[in-house]
């Protein structure tokens, strides 16, 4: 192993030391803990129009949030952001093609 | 020489890397994981699919206990956080912190399942069984395999307390807590989708 190769190493493990403070992880939960909240008043209280479209953007800002902070995306290496998402892509991909082919969206 | 034995020394501190300098346990944990996208996206779609498959027994709606749920989803929530306090910890290299907060998600997590296992009962009883219809066929697989990963991840847990306890972890301690960890988000991502997808929006 070269010094160039061990430089890249060490390189690749300081990108762990950007991560957030103990207190900007609480701040994180705090945020997802009103988000859950806002999502269960939607039971109770109604919105109306905006019922599926305000539960999909909390749910999905709940998903960035966990996986960017809690899951150290936003601070690692890209490859793990591509790995990720690849999949996270291919599934969405195939399983709405799936849903569409048995009719699911015109019900 | 120096420098050899230098970057010998490094990658045994810090684990086996790939050439990118990455490390090849996180690679093949973020592969799997999106692997794992793949079996919980199907999952939850044959779910939206037969979930209005009502044939026999209760629908959807009479069964639910949101208030229930609700709590028991900011139970795995609050256990991303406590997760997230263990690999800092880890990265700080205080043991004992580690140790506390991987302790208090594995029990965070074992509340959770208690839940499901409550819930179930509960359902059971009044009238849901696996193969009473389509809907209570697939949200049962769904559910019960998310569980399952639950499950799995209290054991891999409560295994790496042991493990830091005894001092036999090999490699990269913060890098092993941290793949642990990377495994337990994943299981709560995942529970975001299906508390919103399952319980919140009515068949």
């Amino acid at each position: 192993m070269d010094t160039a190769t061990a430089e890249t190493q060490g390189e690749a493990h300081d990108e762990k030391h950007e991560h957030m403070s103990d207190a900007g992880y609480i701040r994180i939960a705090l945020i997802l803990a009103a988000i859950t909240a806002l999502e269960v008043s939607t039971y109770y209280i109604d919105f109306g129009p905006f019922f599926m479209p305000s539960l999909m953007i909390m749910m999905v800002a709940k998903f960035v949030m966990v996986v960017s902070y809690f899951m150290h995306l936003k601070f690692d290496n890209k490859v793990f952001s591509f790995l990720f998402y690849t999949g996270l892509a291919l599934a969405l991909f195939v399983y709405i093609v799936a849903l569409a082919t048995f009719k699911f969206f015109l019900q | 020489m120096a420098d050899t034995m230098h970057a010998a020394a490094h990658a045994a501190d810090h684990g086996h890397h790939s050439a990118t300098g990455l490390s090849n346990n996180k690679l093949a944990m973020w592969l799997f994981l999106g692997s794992e996208c793949l079996l919980f996206g199907g999952l939850i779609s044959t779910y939206m699919l037969y979930r209005g498959r009502v044939s026999d027994g209760p629908h959807p709606s009479q069964v639910y206990d949101i208030p229930f749920t609700s709590v028991s989803s900011f139970v795995l929530l609050m256990s991303s956080l406590t997760m997230v306090l263990a690999v800092t910890s880890a990265q700080r290299n205080d043991d004992s912190k580690t140790n506390l907060w991987l302790t208090v998600t594995a029990l965070l997590g074992a509340t959770f399942i208690g839940g499901q296992v409550y819930e179930f009962t509960t359902f059971y009883r009044e009238g849901m069984g696996f193969t009473t219809s389509l809907f209570t066929s697939s949200f049962y697989t769904l559910t019960g395999f998310h569980g399952v990963h639950v499950s799995v991840g209290v054991i891999l847990l409560l295994a790496t307390v042991g493990i830091i306890k005894r001092n036999k972890v090999t490699g990269n301690k913060a890098e092993s807590v941290e793949l642990v960890g990377l495994y337990w988000h994943f299981v709560d991502i995942v529970w975001i989708v299906i508390f919103t997808l399952v319980y919140l929006i009515p068949a």
